[in-house]
């Protein structure tokens, strides 16, 4: 079997449970997926690691019926606000993709899964989010 | 206190698909045609924009090769979606600075030629290497959601439908149906054929809930105005004079810094700021307009443009169009031309072509859909990334 490496490098996939993570403005605390050269809430320029939440809210969604040919459809696509802050944008996943079943402000939990595997054998790990059956 | 700038020569090409010309033939024309509206020409004038997304280089200089010579400063611009505005408002900034008494500006736009939808995202790579700021081993379109813009924009409508009640698939669908209404009695429009809901409902689903009648094509055309300064004005021809069209505001905002901003473009806060200006700067009332020009690149954007133009109640945006209100024969009637829906949406020309709409309701001159006793109207376009420019218009005697 091959190494995992992480489809985007806010995705930390170590040891433990995979998270998210963001790039924190040292003063006034706004979240970044990728780097910034300065904030762009408060212009400051020192940032810090912070490890956001996997539960969250569906806050916005669509969904695709069409899309470049090696794209699987219909998927959904989502909007997620994370407890305690930050936003992903993300598919929503172990759900039918339909608007009765994909109701808005509903809890939603992160999960994991391969996404691709290159030449070598390596797999990309991508995030996705599913119905938080336990909020 | 700067000089009130007036609209004093209109033209646009009907959109649509026009094989046998390129962008500069429709751009130069179409100068032309304004310029012949106001009964100037090219050495009248102080200065010149171009607006054109895709064909940004010189294109200006190109269509001075056409249409004259004269060695006045062009400037070319790009603004995404908001481009043919931008390409308006540098004019009106130069001659509010007072460097020019007359200018010409021009959007234009060609989509329809083969090989034009660009490749988006990325090819699969043989091996997984981190690219680009977030290090993506892989395309993520399809993977982390979609950023295609039928999608981006259903999730924009979403997100109000999230928090306002009363939002939903049939609201969306009536604002696509009014729009394709509207753009029967349009012969500028790409498309002006009429739709029930249910043909409207039944189209083939793009990105819910957006259906393929319920997003705007892509297309050709190119639409230029003629602007002067006030003082300039007082000194033209009687005719020309009572066809004018006063600025009464014009503004441009970028979006300023919301969390969410990085994962969901906010199309709705610099909207909302460009609209309070230009409230401020006109004073005029939101309940004052005759007609608005909204950008509908999707129908779940018109609705939402109805909150943050303040049309409607705040937060009743799907009351609003239940209501009627933005009907030809409504309260606030909201682009009767057909809109980005149905009148087309060639990226660079759409800012000046919603100017050109609202100007020539003003003038009385809008024919079989003409909103009587028009004196005062609204023109709003939005560029993804993101830009906003908002207009208002007056019917005014100077």
């Amino acid at each position: 079997m091959g190494s995992q490496v992480p489809i985007v490098d806010y995705l930390v996939i170590d040891d433990g449970a995979p998270y998210l993570t963001a790039n924190s403005c040292e003063e006034c605390g706004a979240l970044y997926l990728d780097r910034r050269n300065a904030c762009a809430k408060c212009g400051k320029t020192a940032f810090g690691k912070k490890k956001l939440a996997d539960t969250g809210t569906l806050k916005a969604f669509t969904i695709v019926h069409r899309a470049a040919p090696t794209v699987p459809v219909p998927y959904v696509s989502a909007v997620v606000h994370l407890d305690g802050g930050g936003a992903v944008h993300t598919n929503l996943v172990n759900i039918e993709p339909d608007p009765e079943h994909v109701q808005l402000n509903m809890p939603v939990r992160m999960t994991t899964y391969t996404a691709g595997v290159d030449d070598d054998g390596t797999e990309a790990v991508a995030f996705g989010f599913e119905p938080d059956g336990s909020a | 206190m700067a000089d009130n700038v007036w609209i004093i020569g209109t033209a646009m090409t009907k959109f649509g698909r026009y094989p046998d010309k390129d962008v500069l033939d429709l751009a130069s024309d179409v100068a032309l045609d304004a310029m012949a509206d106001s009964q100037t020409s090219i050495h009248d004038m102080n200065v010149m924009a171009v607006g054109c997304q895709f064909e940004p280089f010189t294109l200006g200089q190109k269509i001075q090769k056409q249409i004259g010579q004269t060695g006045i400063p062009v400037y070319n611009v790009t603004n995404a979606c908001a481009t043919g505005a931008s390409a308006v408002r540098t004019v009106i900034m130069a001659i509010k600075a007072g460097e020019a008494d007359m200018g010409l500006a021009i959007g234009a736009e060609q989509m329809s030629k083969p090989g034009f939808i660009p490749q988006m995202g990325r090819p699969r790579r043989p091996k997984f290497e981190p690219d680009g700021r977030f290090g993506e081993v892989m395309p993520i379109e399809g993977v982390l959601g979609t950023d295609f813009m039928a999608g981006v924009f259903a999730e924009a409508g979403t997100a109000y439908a999230a928090e306002h009640d009363g939002v939903g698939f049939e609201q969306f669908a009536k604002i696509a149906e009014k729009n394709h209404l509207h753009s029967s009695i349009n012969p500028l429009a790409q498309y002006q054929k009429v739709f029930s809901l249910e043909e409207i409902k039944a189209s083939p689903m793009q990105a819910y809930p957006n259906t393929l009648l319920m997003c705007c094509p892509t297309g050709d055309g190119a639409a230029s105005i003629v602007l002067v300064s006030e003082k300039k004005l007082k000194t033209l021809d009687p005719d020309v004079r009572k066809r004018a069209v006063k600025i009464s505001a014009s503004v441009m905002t970028s979006d300023p810094w919301v969390e969410e901003g990085q994962v969901q473009p906010d199309v709705n806060t610099l909207t909302r700021l460009a609209a309070d200006q230009a409230y401020e700067q006109s004073g005029v009332d939101p309940q004052d307009l005759d007609l608005v020009e909204l950008h509908d690149c999707f129908a779940t954007a018109e609705l939402i443009h109805y909150d943050n133009l303040r049309l409607c109640e705040p937060g009743g945006a799907g009351d609003f169009i239940d209501s009627g209100a933005p009907m030809r024969d409504g309260k606030t009637p909201v682009n009767v031309s057909g809109g980005l829906i149905s009148k087309g949406h060639p990226i660079g020309a759409t800012g000046a072509a919603n100017i050109y709409e609202v100007a020539t309701h003003l003038r009385g001159e809008a024919g079989d859909r003409q909103i009587p006793d028009a004196k005062v109207g609204l023109t709003h376009v939005i560029g993804l990334g993101s830009a906003c420019a908002v207009h208002i218009l007056e019917k005014q005697a100077v």
